[in-house]
């Protein structure tokens, strides 16, 4: 029912469209290209009421003032609410993809306009496209491109989009132009230098295209990341080779020569690096820009989009690559945009750009198939259409498959064959392919219509075709998808240990690897462009772990408000039971779900905090089970959080801070403590941390009744060993306390481990000492946590929260003439008042 | 290799002794190094010669695919099974078959930094071998550890790529 309402919807919204259109295509008057609609009709002029008034006008019509933005605003929404139809069924959009779906509608759209003007009044505009609809994709793919997979692999994206483009081209031209001379496409106007054009033109891989057909798909990252890092990446070539092939046209064959090619040649290299130059100009400057708008947090998500699309429009007026410029920009910029803005303008960017984004490549669709329906540019010739078909299919093949192969003899981890075949076959071609074939001058291509067809025809086909059987081949060939499932702990751990076993490996074979490359790059960034790039507060703040960490206590929050409403909110607090079965059921419903907060999270928070001790000790005593999975999480991040980086490991995503820079040396200072240490020993004897087990199975019970107050205690001071909120009883512990002190320029915490076996004993008081007090301390943060925080402001207070903690105790770990104070007196909770 | 075998082993015995993989700085700054080391010295000789140097490097060659047609598999040294049993041993310093929590405390404790207390270090180890052990023995065996490595892409991961 509800769909056949939506479709009715659509469909009145059509007509009106349509009459609308009809009626202004009749009255307005031309355009400036500076609307997507392009509207080319000059038929009456004016509206109604342009002549003199002779009674004062209640209501008057004024078509002419707005038709331009109306349909700029009609289109659009019209394009949309085609996207709306399009995903109500999700049967369908298994098999096609959207894509195909929405140059269907174009089509469908395209007819009736057709219909109702008998011209073709909408068509995709190259300005609008270039300019208006490519930007916002492009920006989009740069700030969420994943830098690492990227980077690794970018040898083998140069590659390919280099050398494979140039291919594509320079084969698909001269094949092109054999068969003009063998005769198979009849009487044409077209001469070596055009079809080369032609070439260029076609050979580009569409970003666009790639995105939406693999969107779907799932394919493994790599294969993932080649092809479409390739698709990025070629602008630059097709760029260079457009614009020389075009200059050569009108240049004329005769005055063709060595110079003019060398030009050429330097053309790229000019182009291909200034536009990345620009990018990485504007990168920086947004990661400046980011640095200083603490206090503008309203509108500093606006500074991306702006600087984004000015980073395209530079390069484009500098006549250099805008794509790559704008790619290079996003990628640059990603990291400290998000570590120096508030959370909430990191979402909001991110949001924002999706709608964007995916709005443009929606309205690009469509259009290219409104295009389509249109008598004026229809020029069949079997012959050139087919082989044009027919010989970018192919040479894409042998392109990818020589370069490929090549490229596997270097690489640790070969491209698979079936993998192969499917980068050949995502060489999808789209709107860019499209945009510059209607720029071409007619007047020095005589058959540019032709042209047209034919790059429209093998869009479709590429987009359409192969965008539909795109899955099924994938799932034929059993090619590897992108791993779902979340890594296990273990898996983690043993990860690690590899990067450090290869580290170790490496550094007893003596060779450098391309880890030499990529830890020098991290030495530098560490050094000069965090610091300069960074806000400090951000470089002191935690890493994105902590963030995800936050982002699902929020969530699991909502979700037990949400749970707590349907129950009749305050049954949750006053019955027990209740509590557990809702920790049972989201234990079964999010394997890994954050139960630590729920229990406290309550928002009648005045008679509540009561309950939380009793609420905790209920839930241990109930069932282990239930106990572990506070931890689960926790566990992942905490592991995630503190393994100790390998040289090879560069992070993706993480903020450098000081402090970790700190750490990085504390690191080494510690393993060569301890490795000194255990070789001291004995080099054999690995029997040193035995001695706990049996302390701990004790313990074990009792630890695991403090161990949520604990958890929660120590999550929100990490730990705790500074902060000395409430130790009302003088633990032996104390004497673990003081020998945090610095003994002898050696840091401290290298002599730790050492107390490991015997002062385990002593060890667990002073965190369950900490768990006490801790409530009092940890409540008014979670009091703020209760009160669902819904402006951007309670936000960034909770990030703060533990933050502000971490880096007091940051200060007490690098500050080794502060000695914790043995028997401090509890203080008042100081991150309560934050 | 030999060269290399040379070059490490400083007093030219012939053999290489813990001393002289101490000489490299960058193993000792390796939280692992050690039980690498150990590694090299299987069985509690005291030096390694230039054959089991070799065997233990093999180990981190590049996969080569398409053996695995042939059924020769298990006893290439970098198949996939032999490196997962290289990183067995790495835990399972003790040998005896099983990862225990002591030893995955241990390893944890090597590799992660400081700033975790001994507490959430327990957790972690806990609930590690609580995702990995299928027979509820409190420990880890060479098949629970093989099985929650079926995901992971042992090949990359270990190997070094100048080894081939």
């Amino acid at each position: 029912m509800a769909t056949l309402w939506r479709f009715t919807l659509f469909l009145c919204m059509l007509l009106m469209a349509c009459g609308g259109l009809s009626l202004a295509s009749k009255e307005a008057k031309t355009r400036s290209s500076q609307t997507e609609t392009g509207t080319h009709n000059t038929t009456e002029e004016g509206g109604h009421g342009a002549g003199p008034i002779t009674t004062l006008p209640i209501v008057t019509w004024k078509w002419d003032h707005i038709s331009v933005q109306y349909l700029v605003a009609l289109w659009v929404l019209v394009c949309w609410l085609c996207k709306l139809l399009i995903e109500a069924n999700h049967n369908v959009t298994n098999y096609i993809p959207e894509s195909a779906l929405l140059i269907c509608s174009g089509f469908i759209l395209g007819g009736m306009i057709w219909g109702a003007d008998k011209v073709q009044t909408f068509s995709l505009n190259p300005t609008v496209f270039f300019y208006f609809l490519l930007p916002q994709i492009i920006l989009d793919s740069g700030y969420h491109m994943p830098n690492k997979l990227f980077f690794t692999n970018l040898g083998a994206i140069l590659i390919h989009a280099v050398i494979g483009t140039c291919w594509n081209a320079a084969s698909l031209g001269l094949s092109l132009w054999g068969c003009h001379m063998g005769g198979a496409m009849g009487d044409l106007d077209i001469g070596l230098l055009q079809y080369l054009l032609f070439g260029s033109l076609m050979a580009a891989v569409d970003p666009v295209a790639v995105l939406a057909v693999f969107d779907q798909v799932h394919v493994n990252e790599v294969l993932f990341i080649i092809v479409f890092g390739e698709s990025l990446l070629n602008d630059g070539v097709t760029v260079v080779l457009f614009n020389v092939f075009d200059a050569f046209v009108s240049l004329g064959g005769g005055r063709i020569n060595a110079a003019e090619i060398i030009k050429g040649i330097v053309s790229f290299f000019v182009v291909a690096f200034g536009g990345s130059l620009v990018g990485i100009a504007f990168g920086i400057l947004i990661s400046l820009l980011t640095r200083c708008t603490k206090n503008i947090q309203i509108i500093e998500p606006g500074f991306i989009f702006v600087m984004g699309y000015l980073s395209y429009l530079t390069a484009e007026m500098l006549s250099l690559s805008a794509i790559l410029s704008t790619t290079f920009c996003g990628v640059l910029c990603q990291k400290y945009v998000r570590a120096n803005m508030d959370e909430s303008s990191v979402q909001t960017v991110k949001y924002a750009m999706k709608v964007f984004a995916n709005g443009s490549e929606t309205i690009i669709f469509v259009f290219l198939g409104i295009s389509a329906i249109d008598k004026v540019i229809w020029v069949w010739n079997t012959g050139f259409i087919l082989l044009t078909v027919f010989f970018v299919f192919v040479y894409r093949f042998i392109g990818v498959f020589f370069l490929q192969w090549i490229l596997n003899r270097y690489r640790l981890v070969p491209v698979e064959l079936m993998d192969m075949v499917i980068m050949s076959y995502g060489g999808l071609r789209g709107a860019v392919a499209y945009g510059l074939a209607v720029l071409l001058d007619e007047k020095k291509i005589k058959e540019k219509n032709l042209m047209i067809c034919t790059t429209l025809i093998v869009v479709y086909f590429t987009v359409i075709l192969q965008g539909i059987t795109m899955k099924p081949l994938v799932m034929w060939l059993k090619v590897k998808r992108a791993a779902v499932a979340e890594v296990s702990l273990l898996e983690k751990i043993t990860n690690k240990m590899f990067n450090h076993t290869l580290v170790a490996i490496e550094d007893i074979s003596g060779q450098i690897g391309d880890n030499y490359f990529r830890s020098k790059w991290r030495h530098f960034e560490e050094k000069w462009m965090t610091p300069f790039l960074m806000k400090p507060s951000a470089r002191k703040k935690q890493d994105d772990v902590f963030d995800v960490f936050h982002q699902l206590n929020l969530k699991d929050a909502m979700e037990y408000v949400t749970e707590g409403e349907r129950r009749g909110s305050l049954e949750f607090v006053r019955n027990d039971s209740a509590i557990l079965d809702f920790k049972k059921k989201l234990e079964s419903e999010y394997t890994e779900a954050m139960p630590d907060i729920p229990p406290y999270m309550i928002h009648d928070d005045g008679a509540i905090r009561d309950h939380i001790p009793s609420v905790s000790l209920e839930m241990h005593e109930q069932t282990m089970k239930a106990m572990r999975e506070p931890e689960a999480v926790d566990v992942h991040h905490l592991l995630d959080q503190h393994l100790y980086k390998s040289r090879k490991q560069y992070r993706h995503g993480f903020s450098r801070s000081d402090f970790k820079i700190n750490r990085d040396e504390k690191e080494v200072q510690e393993i060569f403590q301890r490795t000194m240490r255990n070789r001291l020993e004995s080099f054999k004897s690995a029997k040193m941390g035995v001695s706990p087990p049996k302390t701990l199975v004790k313990y074990s019970k009792k630890e695991q009744q403090e161990k949520v107050k604990t958890k929660r205690g120590n999550k929100h001071t990490l730990p705790p060993f500074t902060d000395a909120s409430g130790y009302d009883s003088s633990y032996p512990s104390f004497s673990m306390r003081a020998t945090y002190r610095p003994g002898g320029g050696i840091e401290n915490p290298a002599f730790m481990p050492d107390l490991y076996p015997t002062d385990l004993l002593q060890e667990i008081p002073p965190w369950l000492a900490e768990g006490e007090p801790d409530s009092s301390m940890v409540a008014p943060s979670l009091r703020a946590q209760a009160n669902l925080p819904n402006s951007p402001m309670e936000m960034h207070r909770l990030g703060l929260l533990p933050a502000s903690t971490r880096s007091t105790d940051t200060k007490q770990m690098n500050n080794d003439q502060l000695p914790p104070p043995p028997t401090p007196p509890p203080p008042p909770p100081p991150s309560g008042h934050m | 290799m030999f060269i290399l075998f040379e070059s490490l082993d400083r007093d030219n015995r012939g053999c290489l002794s813990p001393d002289d993989f101490e000489a490299l700085g960058g193993l000792a700054m390796n939280p692992i190094g050690g039980r690498i080391m150990e590694a090299f010295f299987s069985s509690g000789q005291d030096t390694v010669d230039f054959s089991s140097f070799v065997r233990i490097l093999a180990h981190f060659r590049p996969t080569d695919r398409n053996r695995n047609k042939e059924g020769a598999q298990q006893e290439l040294p970098s198949s996939r099974t032999r490196k997962l049993k290289f990183a067995f041993q790495l835990y399972d310093m003790d040998r005896d078959g099983k990862i225990s929590r002591e030893e995955l405390l241990q390893v944890l404790r090597a590799m992660l930094g400081l700033q975790v207390t001994e507490e959430q270090l327990q957790s972690i180890a806990e609930r590690a071998i609580q995702e990995a052990d299928l027979d509820k023995d409190d420990a880890i065996s060479f098949d629970e550890f093989k099985k929650s490595l079926e995901k992971t892409d042992i090949d990359t991961k270990m190997s070094v790529s100048f080894l081939k």
